[in-house]
């Protein structure tokens, strides 16, 4: 993503107050990864990772690395007190029996309605879904972390996906750059704004109409 | 070590088992707990035209990335390939078949094959066109669900941490992941382990993989390979 890490940190910093204490969260590759930065200390989470951990930590930094634990990016993590493993079935166990609280993504397109594509652009990616379909279908929270454009200036947030979806209806909140939405069976709501942006900028690089909510923070 | 189920076996003798065209299902998930020195042999062995079933391609030098990368597999089937780049560019250029299929119900899938289950249902990606491609549907109490047929496999190839001479498996932290679930859907399974220690000495209570369901066990030197984050 061609994001300064001031920018990077700052939707992380935003999606790190949606972790309460006692969570079971789940956290993909890119941005959602820098989410653990900013929690307060001493807040109780497990962060659950699809590859079998549940209660992974902080990268152990150089030199101590395990190369038998790591996320399910591949790269090495640590485990908190309390941590266990186990194998790819119960993982997802954990998942699609509704335990886990909140995945924290990356993505494509996500639409008005809530659907998600993240997973393939025909002809051109083809990473596969891994275990996004589950998680995003069957995390109790699903919230988006991504660029409010693409690289040649789409927007991300659009009406319909015109990537093939990974899941529909199925997330609760974006965060970008500029701004943070809601997504209710009312449709999506701006709730937030990233200072210096406006709600004027923010329309016009949004690929659908959404509702300002009644009271709009802006975070500095 | 005494071997005293003849199951312990060198590297070579187990490559006797494999053959071209075979289907291989491989534990692992980013080449972390796939088997290096089986995955070597099957290179040396000059094996292709085969279907791989597993997690993920790994990467291109990583895990079972490197048969993919050699163009050994005809066919894949797998959750994702996005870490392994030529896998991408050989099923875009057609020259290698790629089914994908959700992470945790691949898991579940291979785990029926493992314990004699023929199908299981599921309701993931039912709104998708890939995942419902070719799959029945069926109906259970008012709701639909996708039929996900079990895998198994000619040859199930794990690795662990440790075994003893009856095969009996326990594995590292996360290499765990997919391996106790392949190893019970081979016809045969042949598991790499770092250590065989002697009958007796593991606790019966942290076995994770009970010998019934290994068949040889070859002894390991380790991965050979550089991880993506060094």
């Amino acid at each position: 993503m061609g994001m300064g890490v001031e920018i990077r940190d700052r939707i992380a910093k935003r999606a790190a107050e949606e972790i309460k204490n006692g969570m079971i969260v789940n956290l993909g590759i890119g941005i959602p990864s820098l989410v653990p930065n900013h929690l307060p200390d001493g807040t109780k989470v497990m962060f659950h990772a699809e590859n079998g951990i549940t209660g992974m930590g902080p990268s152990p930094g150089k030199g101590k690395e395990d190369e038998n634990l790591c996320n399910a990016g591949g790269f090495p993590v640590s485990v908190v007190k309390g941590a266990s493993y186990c194998d790819s079935t119960i993982a997802f166990g954990m998942i699609r029996r509704g335990r886990v609280d909140m995945t924290i993504l990356g993505s494509l397109q996500v639409s008005e309605k809530g659907d998600l594509a993240n997973w393939i652009v025909p002809g051109k990616k083809v990473p596969g879904m891994g275990g996004a379909m589950e998680l995003a279908q069957k995390a109790k929270k699903v919230i988006v972390l991504m660029n409010q454009t693409d690289k040649y200036g789409n927007s991300k947030i659009v009406n319909e996906c015109s990537l093939p979806l990974t899941s529909a209806r199925c997330v609760d909140m974006i965060i970008t750059e500029m701004a943070v939405f809601q997504i209710t069976n009312r449709g999506l709501t701006l709730t937030e704004l990233f200072a210096p942006h406006s709600i004027h900028a923010v329309r016009a690089k949004t690929g659908c109409n959404f509702t300002i909510a009644g009271n709009v923070r802006v975070i500095n | 070590m005494e071997n005293t189920y003849n199951k312990i076996l060198e590297i070579d003798e187990a490559m006797k088992h494999f053959r071209d065209g075979m289907i291989i299902m491989f534990g692992g998930f980013g080449g972390i707990g796939t088997p290096p020195a089986l995955i070597d042999g099957i290179l040396d062995n000059g094996f292709k035209d085969l279907t791989l079933i597993g997690n993920d391609s790994g990467f291109p030098h990583i895990g079972i990335g490197k048969v993919v990368s050699q163009g050994r597999a005809k066919k894949m089937i797998a959750s994702h390939i996005g870490s392994n780049p030529i896998a991408g560019q050989l099923m875009t250029d057609g020259k290698m078949e790629v089914e994908f299929s959700p992470q945790g119900i691949l898991a579940e899938r291979i785990r029926a094959g493992g314990v004699g289950i023929p199908a299981i249902l599921s309701d993931i990606g039912l709104d998708n066109d890939i995942v419902t491609s070719n799959k029945e549907t069926c109906n259970l109490s008012g709701k639909k669900y996708l039929v996900e047929t079990a895998l198994t496999a000619e040859i199930s190839i794990v690795f662990a941490k440790k075994a003893d001479p009856y095969g009996n498996l326990i594995y590292d932290k996360s290499a765990r992941n997919t391996n106790p679930l392949v190893a019970m859907a081979g016809d045969m399974t042949i598991a790499e382990v770092e250590e065989i220690v002697p009958l007796g000495s593991l606790d019966p209570d942290e076995i994770i993989t009970p010998g019934v369901f290994v068949d040889y066990i070859v002894p390991s030197k380790g991965v050979n390979w550089k991880w993506a984050w060094e």
